[in-house]
């Protein structure tokens, strides 16, 4: 890994790492409040659930921006205006957030589902939902910006998206330019992302009109829809962003290439349609939704799995395997990560199974699976990718035992932390639920002790970046 | 057992395999070995591995999806006991005849206000089936009840600062 980094970047990965760790307090004291070992009053329990949630897929889609720009520049003309307007926006965003949450006291949760925010039972005003919605919809036009501008670069670079996935080289067209996998990845989530922010930015809109006019209503059913799309392809989309750390840095220990094939190609081409569809997945218990749709939600689903688990993946192990690779927290961080993304979407995927989900839909397998990619997958992405940064990229790593210990409490807690969730939810504990009935709460005192692991790691990777912040800007 | 019990033992198995193939290779990859060699092992098995999961797929879509939960098209029959659920923050109202152990029940579930989620749990507290209330929408919900006893409704879907509380018992008869 060559040279320095753009200030902007470590501006976006200092922010990310610190509102992570935030937002990790803020669930630890969640599931603390469940445990009963701390007293929180149901209106605040329920403002602190809808800041953790905004707040870490905000960071998500940051941390994720960050690594896309930082990897893709090198290949295509990226703007630095608009790299720093999106982080502008994002901090407008998340200022009105707050205040709209622990001012305006709005606990709608992150999803803002429609007609909830309107209708809260006397908790908060409208204002308050707006100024909620209203902060929603400046994050999400910054990185409505972002992607276009990334768009723009690589189809001003590749002549168009298909051939940035790699389309001539899978027809065998003649001097068909082969692309690199950050390229590949970029150009899908450009192409996801837009789409799915489009129908984001719109349901808002509606919902904000809907907040000043009552009179025009929404039909919450397509509310729903368009919401559920745009929440599912966002968050999914910083897993196949953040990749591109592992992509271009575990090669990089491994002391092997990862280039781009065609099976890879395939794969890709695959995930950009079998994320945008699967979306019906979080609508199995609508029953009245077409259910040729919801078919489609479990089948794509399952297929979904295909590309993670036959390229990414199995493409992660063959580079390591008997390779020499180097271990330093950086790569292990990585090689982790493709564990935490392969078997965490195990559960997912059972989970969309129409049979199953009648009966673990909204139950704590919900936020365990999501928490199990997530964590262990993108943000320890996220963290190997801040230690590459911070400490040598690739040459001999600066680490203490501290780091490594960190690694392993990472690691094990959150993997006592996810299974927790998941077997709840498999005790039918529902998910969002402020205060939990007597039988559940030794599940949450279970889940608090991993979570305090969880944060103390956190704590020491986030700090050991912060402390190296003024060096990383110095070797521009 | 359980739906929810055997998906806790498969995911578990799942994830404990995945976990064990990425440790094998973490603790063999200081032994090098030839990258090209590596690779021709690899890519031959990833073609079976690949057929492997589509056959997977395949059963799985196969066997799941002939037992939808979704309601029969035309009107319940006239054996089928009707009961109207619905949700309103933040108390649920169930209304209709009494649910006796081998009837045919549907619930015909709706909300006056915001989403909210009509899960039934049985007497020990574990679920038995689920449906979304959505306003402006009844989404029907059929079942036979295999055993008596006092169920419970609880709220699965967040609607706001009682969420938690939105529950109501449903007692099912013998027959």
């Amino acid at each position: 890994m060559q040279g320095g980094v753009n200030p902007a970047v470590v501006a976006y990965l200092g922010i990310s790492g610190v509102v992570l760790l935030l937002m990790m307090l803020l669930g630890l004291a969640l599931r603390l409040a469940q445990a009963e070992w701390l007293s929180i009053p149901p209106d605040l329990f329920y403002e602190m659930l809808t800041a953790h949630g905004v707040g870490m897929v905000g960071i998500a889609g940051l941390a994720g921006a960050a690594i896309m720009w930082h990897f893709l520049r090198r290949h295509v003309s990226l703007s630095q205006g608009i790299l720093v307007a999106n982080l502008a926006l994002f901090l407008t965003g998340v200022v009105m957030i707050l205040a709209a949450i622990y001012v305006g006291g709005f606990g709608g949760g992150w999803t803002f589902l429609y007609p909830l925010p309107a209708n809260s039972g006397g908790v908060w005003k409208p204002a308050a939902a707006a100024v909620y919605l209203g902060g929603l919809l400046v994050i999400g036009v910054g990185f409505l910006l972002f992607y276009l501008d990334a768009g723009r670069a690589i189809i001003s670079e590749y002549g168009g998206l298909g051939s940035a996935l790699g389309w001539p080289v899978l027809l065998d067209r003649s001097r068909a330019r082969l692309p690199e996998p950050t390229i590949v990845a970029s150009a899908m989530v450009t192409i996801v992302n837009t789409l799915g922010l489009v129908s984001g930015a719109a349901v808002l809109a509606m919902s904000l009109i809907n907040l000043g006019l009552p009179g025009l209503a929404i039909d919450p059913l397509m509310a729903k829809n368009m919401t559920y799309f745009f929440g599912h392809v966002f968050i999914n989309a910083t897993i196949y962003i953040t990749v591109i750390a592992v992509y271009e840095i575990l090669p990089v220990y491994a002391g092997r290439p990862w280039k781009a094939s065609k099976p890879f190609l395939w794969a890709w081409t695959a995930s950009t349609i079998l994320v945008l569809i699967a979306y019906p997945h979080h609508l199995l218990m609508d029953f009245v939704m077409p259910r040729w749709a919801l078919i489609v939600g479990q089948v794509a689903s399952y297929a979904a799995g295909l590309p993670v688990l036959v390229v990414t993946a199995y493409g992660a192990l063959t580079l390591v395997h008997r390779s020499g690779i180097r271990w330093d927290v950086a790569s292990s961080l990585l090689f982790l990560s493709m564990f935490g993304w392969a078997a965490g979407i195990l559960p997912a995927i059972i989970d969309a199974t129409i049979t199953v989900n009648l009966v673990m839909h909204n139950t704590m397998w919900v936020p365990g699976h999501f928490h199990f990619y997530l964590l262990l997958g993108m943000a320890a992405m996220v963290y190997g990718f801040i230690y590459h940064l911070g400490h040598g990229q690739g040459r001999a790593a600066a680490e203490s035992a501290l780091d490594r210990l960190a690694f392993w409490l990472f690691a094990l807690g959150g993997l006592g932390f996810v299974l927790v969730f998941l077997y709840s939810g498999k005790a039918g504990v529902p998910r969002r639920w402020a205060v939990h009935l007597p039988e559940w709460v030794g599940y949450d005192r279970l889940a608090s002790l991993f979570a305090l692991a969880l944060v103390a790691a956190a704590l020491v990777f986030t700090l050991r970046f912060l402390v190296r912040v003024p060096r990383l800007l110095a070797m521009r | 057992m359980l739906l929810q019990d055997k998906v806790w033992l498969i995911s578990l198995v799942l994830v404990a395999a995945m976990a064990a193939v990425f440790l094998w290779v973490a603790a063999g990859a200081a032994r090098q070995a030839d990258v090209e060699m590596v690779q021709r092992w690899a890519y031959r098995l990833r073609k079976s591995w690949f057929w492997l999961l589509v056959a997977i797929i395949v059963i799985a879509s196969a066997t799941t999806l002939t037992a939808l939960p979704y309601p029969d098209r035309a009107s319940p029959p006239a054996s089928r006991v009707v009961l109207r659920a619905t949700g309103a923050q933040w108390a649920w109202t169930v209304e209709g005849s009494d649910i006796v152990v081998g009837r045919p029940v549907e619930f015909q579930v709706t909300s006056t206000d915001v989403n909210h989620g009509f899960g039934i749990y049985d007497p020990s507290l574990e679920m038995v089936a689920q449906t979304q209330a959505m306003p402006g929408y009844t989404n029907r919900l059929q079942l036979t009840f295999a055993t008596p006893g006092t169920y419970h409704i609880l709220c699965l879907e967040y609607c706001g600062l009682a969420h938690h509380e939105m529950m109501t018992d449903l007692v099912v008869k013998p027959n």
